[in-house]
């Protein structure tokens, strides 16, 4: 089935199964291996990706029902440092504040994270834990997790000179 | 974790839609596909063609009517959580939607979809028989409308007919100008399917007179349902009373017992939400009467 697809402000058209998870045409076809498979049925959120805007799990998502969406993977999240290679200010947050040990869950940690600071500029630590909820990390505890997404918000906010 | 090969449609009304269900007995249909994809992975379901609706203007609608909210079955649950008329009128279902799963499963999952799944711990389905929604669903022979009470036949099981296709919920607004609400449940950890869940409306007659109780539990049995509690109610509102009522008015129900756990525990779980809905209702009922 012919389809027209718009990954990361890059609209292409790709002949795919009707079967074909969002995942797996971002990972196999796209080759974009940010996006991480871990359940492949919705319980661990490490294939979130972003979706119109909002954090989506690319797993319960078929390729062919993303016509006319816009998706953005963790390769597009920051589209600006992408050509020096740098991270933005919340990957290097989650870097300094140690928000990661194994990284399996870490890009859709950081996609949750970066929808929720797009919509709330100034997260209280509940609203943090709401919008990581559907994120699974087995090492951190959360707790790092969590500093880092604050550490973030202030930084991107202007409250953090350091 | 892949499905089975299967066809994809997307027609852009609900006569073609359902025109499609009825031409393959093997077809299904996708709405936000939160808990039909997984199903899919799973291979527990091997559709032959599945018929997307999330193209079907129609059914994406949210519309205050003169006694009910009209919702179509293709709003997304987050769209549902922000919408206006539904926070004013309808404050159970924004109670319920926030333990349905999480963000991102909410931004994708519909209304109609987890109606039509009828998991036995589903909030919305649980919110629509407390409330005593009507569901109308479309086939190509007829239309067909049920009261949620009577739409949820068993796990996973419920009366849509052959081809057919919820449309839309009608959730009657609250017929009191007093009213309180309440929701609870309790699942091993936040997003995963409720153990157990109670949601209650109490409405009362400007005096201040209680005049009408729903108390609903959910994920304690084959489907959520009603429970006879005003019938057992002594009027005292202690928590001994009341439990006792609510422990006399779930004689008749069947509680399961699984591997996440035993219908004893299930039975005193939902006992203990059911009591804490109902006290949380009556909370609000007793701020509006000092506001007013």
């Amino acid at each position: 089935m012919k389809i027209e697809l718009n990954i990361n402000n890059s609209i292409k058209v790709y002949d795919v199964e009707p079967r074909l998870t969002l995942l797996d045409f971002i990972r196999d076809e796209m080759k974009l291996k940010g996006t991480h498979a871990g359940c492949e049925h919705g319980v661990c959120g490490a294939c979130t990706i972003i979706l119109n805007g909002e954090a989506v799990r690319s797993c319960m998502v078929l390729a062919v029902q993303a016509v006319g969406d816009e998706i953005i993977t963790i390769e597009g999240i920051n589209a600006k440092e992408e050509r020096t290679g740098e991270l933005n200010v919340l990957q290097d947050a989650f870097c300094e504040a140690h928000g990661m040990q194994c990284g399996y869950c870490t890009p859709g940690m950081v996609i949750s994270a970066e929808v929720l600071l797009s919509k709330n500029s100034n997260p209280t630590r509940e609203e943090v834990r709401e919008a990581i909820s559907g994120n699974i990390c087995r090492c951190t505890g959360y707790v790092q997790i969590v500093d880092a997404i604050m550490l973030a918000a202030e930084r991107l906010s202007g409250r953090n000179r350091k | 974790m892949k499905s089975v090969p299967f066809d994809y449609v997307r027609p852009k009304t609900l006569e073609s839609a359902c025109s499609y269900l009825s031409k393959d007995p093997n077809s299904l249909v996708l709405a936000g596909g939160q808990s039909l994809l997984p199903m899919l992975s799973m291979r527990l379901a091997r559709p032959s063609i599945l018929v997307d609706i999330a193209h079907i203007k129609e059914l994406k609608i949210i519309e205050n009517k003169r006694e009910t909210i009209k919702i179509g079955s293709m709003v997304r649950q987050a769209d549902a959580l922000k919408d206006p008329d539904i926070k004013k009128y309808l404050p159970l279902l924004i109670k319920g939607l926030n333990n349905v799963g999480h963000p991102p499963t909410r931004a994708r999952g519909t209304i109609g979809g987890s109606i039509a799944q009828a998991d036995p711990s589903s909030e919305i389905a649980l919110v629509a028989v407390t409330l005593g929604a009507v569901i109308k669903v479309h086939s190509t022979i007829e239309n067909v409308e049920f009261l949620a009470s009577e739409f949820f036949l068993g796990p996973m099981m419920t009366a849509i007919p052959d081809s057919g296709c919820i449309f839309e919920i009608n959730f009657p607004k609250p017929t009191a100008r007093k009213f309180g609400t309440g929701f609870n449940e309790t699942a091993p950890r936040k997003s995963d399917y409720a153990l157990a869940s109670a949601s209650a409306y109490v409405g009362c007659k400007d005096t201040g007179e209680i005049d009408n109780i729903k108390l609903g539990i959910g994920g304690v049995g084959d489907f959520p349902q009603l429970i006879d509690f005003d019938q057992h109610w002594d009027r005292k509102q202690n928590k001994k009373s009341i439990t006792n009522a609510i422990k006399e008015s779930l004689s008749e129900v069947d509680f399961v017992s699984d591997y996440h756990a035993s219908s004893e525990y299930r039975k005193r779980a939902v006992i203990e939400l059911a009591y804490q809905s109902f006290l949380e209702a009556l909370g609000e009922i007793g701020k509006a009467n000092n506001e007013n």
